[in-house]
């Protein structure tokens, strides 16, 4: 048994053994559970893949006369951004596009440019054209501002994330018979291929399935710079199936997260165009769990083989809320490259990039060896698997018959 | 044998005689289409697989040249940005030839450009548009 200020304390004195969610699975392998949760600190995870439900709030400073963008129109590079806030704050979200883009509303769009596309722009430091109009007030008299902004030059401008690091993914497949654009990528018809997106052994909420030390407060590595879990991520599923090792084999648990966007970097923020779909932006996200005792070591410890995903049909099972799947399928399997759908070979690609996953974790790794990054105390829990806490469907009363 | 991969660019006034039908009658050539399309203007894009004897396979350049096509060798042609790409994966599940593929012990994409025809169905399938075509 070990605390988090213990571990700290250790971490401090540039004396904790960290290795990454793979390399404590050979560990354990070899050493055994007990003198693996012993011997090592902490464990790093990784995960590097889109995540829609990110987004980036700015404070611009103010102009000089003052404008009220709140209550008005802002783009930034053409995109909207969410004004309703106060006269210079505004927030903007991954998947904003151009409301005028003939790129997107031809054929399947191409979605070349979006929220994500400036939010990775304004971090590798490019200039990004803020236009606006305002209703102009006594106290807030300009009407209109068109002008050039740096992320180095205004207050704050912060990585706030309401939903990132989902707990497993499905794994997408088409059964119809003409090519469909979804979320998960190209997907050609009769189970051409099919899709995942987790970073399996490596992803975060995986190796701590229970949240046992993933908690409001965790101190994570998030874009290339330090962020935090602050709450569960909105559609936070904890209460779905789990296997015997306490893996949920549906997505389940989501972190809402966020950092000091000044401190991030490029390459770990970038956007990404869905043909047919839309912008997002891919997200490098990781989190380090503290190896309190043996059972937390004993979940690190899951591999690509005890970690399942549900096949699901995105051609109607999806879009109409079909529940059911077309069976479960191993990462293990998946990685390999093809998988069996009844009983047919399809072969597979992953969205979320397991390279740069596994550098994420070994990164996280070198800054808690070096003593550089301390573990966060989580101040509160996420809600638990038995909390019923539950995902649900919209219950709305139609105000109009559908067309 | 030879084995040449082969980006023919047709003239509008060339689209409609059948060249390479002459050029493979004559000199022995087989042949195989990777791709084939006629832009607005009527140039004809045409990327063309063939083989045969060394010399027989430049004297058929040579015909296709002579009747005014271009001709280009296409190795090199399809181009990775290898800053902008995040090895995900996502373009191996739609690579018809497996040009396209992911190493499984690092995990990265490879690229293969002996395997690649140029089909572009790897560039709007990359989500950080790292792949484009350069003629």
């Amino acid at each position: 048994m070990k605390t988090i200020q213990e571990i700290n304390e250790r971490i401090s004195a540039g004396k904790a053994v960290v290795v990454t969610a793979e390399e404590i699975i050979d560990i354990v392998e070899a050493k055994g559970l007990d003198a693996a949760a012993d011997e090592v600190d902490v464990v790093t995870t990784g995960t590097f893949g889109p995540m829609c439900s990110s987004g980036a709030y700015f404070n611009i400073g103010h102009s000089n006369p003052r404008i009220k963008l709140g209550g008005g129109t802002v783009l930034l590079n053409g995109i909207r951004a969410h004004a309703g806030l106060a006269a210079v704050d505004l927030y903007v979200g991954a998947t904003a596009v151009p409301e005028d883009d003939p790129r997107n509303s031809t054929g399947p769009g191409s979605f070349s440019y979006g929220g994500g596309h400036l939010i990775h722009d304004l971090v590798a430091g490019s200039d990004v054209r803020l236009t606006a109009k305002a209703y102009g007030t006594d106290c807030y008299p300009r009407r209109e501002l068109d002008a050039w902004i740096n992320l180095s030059k205004i207050n704050e401008a912060v990585l706030f994330n309401p939903r990132n690091a989902y707990q497993n993914y499905n794994c997408a497949v088409n059964l119809s018979d003409s090519v469909i654009h979804t979320y998960m990528g190209t997907l050609k018809p009769k189970l051409g291929n099919a899709n995942y997106c987790s970073a399996g052994q490596l992803s975060p909420l995986l190796k701590d399935p229970f949240y046992k030390t993933i908690g409001l407060g965790t101190r994570i590595f998030l874009g290339g710079g330090e962020g935090y879990v602050v709450w569960h991520g909105t559609q936070h599923n904890p209460g779905v199936p789990r296997n015997e090792n306490g893996v949920p084999r549906a997505p389940a648990g989501t972190l809402a997260v966020m950092g000091d966007l000044k401190q991030m970097k490029p390459e770990w923020l970038a956007g990404a165009s869905f043909q047919g779909y839309g912008a997002t932006l891919v997200v490098g996200l990781g989190i380090p769990i503290p190896i309190l005792n043996a059972e937390i070591c004993r979940y690190t410890a899951v591999r690509d083989d005890q970690i399942t995903a549900p096949i699901v049909d995105y051609s109607q099972a999806y879009p109409n809320c079909k529940p059911g799947n077309l069976g479960e399928v191993t990462y293990k399997e998946l990685k390999s490259g093809t998988i069996t759908v009844s009983g047919k070979q399809v072969p597979t690609a992953p969205l979320s990039s397991y390279s740069k996953a596994r550098e994420i974790a070994n990164i996280l790794k070198e800054w808690i060896s070096d003593g550089r990054f301390l573990l966060g105390t989580p101040v509160t829990q996420l809600p638990a698997a038995e909390s019923g806490y539950s995902f649900k469907p919209l219950d709305a009363r139609q105000a109009r018959e559908d067309k | 044998m030879a084995l040449q991969r082969l980006v023919l660019r047709f003239p509008a006034r060339l689209v409609d005689r059948p060249i390479i039908s002459e050029a493979v009658r004559r000199f022995d050539l087989d042949f195989n289409i990777l791709r084939a399309n006629v832009t607005p203007r009527e140039e004809g894009l045409l990327v063309l697989e063939i083989s045969g004897s060394p010399e027989a396979c430049s004297l058929g350049v040579r015909h296709l040249q002579t009747a005014g096509v271009s001709v280009e060798p296409m190795s090199g042609q399809m181009r990775r940005d290898d800053i902008r790409c995040t090895h995900c994966g996502a373009c191996t599940g739609i690579c018809p030839t497996h040009a396209l593929a992911v190493d499984r012990a690092t995990m990265m994409v490879t690229f293969d450009n002996d395997k690649c025809i140029a089909c572009e169905l790897c560039i709007p399938a990359c989500p950080v548009r790292a792949l484009q075509l350069h003629f």
